[in-house]
């Protein structure tokens, strides 16, 4: 293993849990019992997926520095790539994949350090 | 409850061939960080979330300090918190069904639940309880079947953790196509990319989000014009 101990690991493992299932529970918890749901928070609720859709997208390319070779090409190329696989044949696991192994070769072979 | 499965079963095809792969891409990331097949399965099992498991890799192979790990999971599941908020009404009733399907909410669970009603003559409750439970199913064999092929197999699989930049775009791509107002991703992407500037690609989260939130309350008025079909209004 990666130089942290198997109980290091399984506590990793186990807050990550914890805290993904309380996330999960939290709504029913604090809103069940009122009868209704407060406008507002509703209101959020149906909103704030998409916003925060493209706020992990961005979390993903965060690292890319427009800078400095090779200026974030392969990932702008295969998200690209994942976009327009996915608009033309609707299909999660073509655009997915299709990107991804895209990426690799990029990285891998033709933007290779 | 085998009727609801049978219809349940067409509906997650799609998820299927998602999580199938994405599964397997964590597998392999675990595997190549030295966590075998077990930990692999553990992992899906308890945590049963593709941005959580993906980030714990680097959590576990970079041993971070806990504080941190705290902080961003708490940021990244707060998506989740509102998931729920979706189905409260919804959801009510269920009895030890309801916990399940409230454990194992996930990006696509929470896609697929939203557009899709149980089929005429099958009960909601055991339709969504089927939905849920194969899904959970392929994550779990995915990210089995991922970790023994890491371990086996010795490709380098530097720049497979591109899936998840590919999963959030494709499911951005759901969401723009289903909304009605536009604004919420303009917001999402401006607030992102001004708080990368300002606080840098480590510390982005928490302000682009409160700056998401923020303006996403500020809107309400226009963008609530455009948003008349919520799904679940009380």
């Amino acid at each position: 293993m990666s130089g942290i101990s198997v109980g290091s690991s399984l506590l990793i493992i186990f807050v990550i849990a914890a805290l993904t299932i309380g996330a999960r529970v939290f709504p029913y918890a604090v809103f069940s019992r009122g009868g209704k749901t407060p406008e507002i928070i509703a209101y959020i609720g149906n909103i704030l997926p998409p916003a925060v859709m493209i706020m992990l997208v961005v979390y993903c390319l965060k690292d890319v520095s427009p800078m400095k070779w090779p200026h974030g090409i392969p990932e702008f190329v295969s998200a690209a790539a994942v976009a327009l696989l996915y608009k033309f044949t609707k299909n999660i696991l073509i655009a997915m994949v299709g990107g991804t192994v895209l990426y690799m070769v990029l990285i891998q072979f033709v933007f290779a350090a | 409850m085998k009727e609801a499965l049978k219809k349940a079963f067409p509906v997650t095809i799609p998820i299927m061939l998602g999580y199938v792969p994405l599964g397997m891409g964590f597998g392999l990331i675990m595997a190549q960080a030295g966590y075998n097949a077990l930990w692999a399965f553990l992992s899906a099992v308890a945590i049963y979330s593709g941005t959580g498991q993906y980030m714990s890799v680097n959590f576990l192979a970079t041993g971070a300090p806990l504080l941190e790990i705290v902080l961003i999971i708490v940021i990244l599941n707060t998506r989740m918190m509102f998931y729920g908020l979706t189905f409260l009404s919804r959801f009510s009733g269920m009895g030890w069904k309801k916990w399940y399907l409230v454990y194992t909410m996930s990006d696509e669970t929470y896609a697929v639940l939203c557009t899709v009603k149980a089929p005429e003559g099958i009960d909601d409750k055991n339709f969504m309880f089927c939905i849920t439970m194969l899904n959970q199913i392929y994550w779990v064999t995915g990210c089995v079947v991922g970790a023994l092929f890491g371990t086996m197999l010795n490709i380098d699989i530097t720049g497979v953790d591109f899936m998840m930049t590919a999963l959030f775009i494709v499911l951005c791509m759901d969401q723009w196509k289903k909304a009605r107002s536009h604004q919420p991703f303009w917001i999402g992407l401006c607030c992102s990319i001004l708080s990368i500037v300002a606080f840098g690609p480590k510390n982005f989260m928490i302000p682009a989000l409160a700056a998401i939130l923020a303006c996403l309350v500020i809107r309400r008025k226009s963008i609530e014009k455009r948003q008349v079909d919520g799904e679940d209004g009380t």
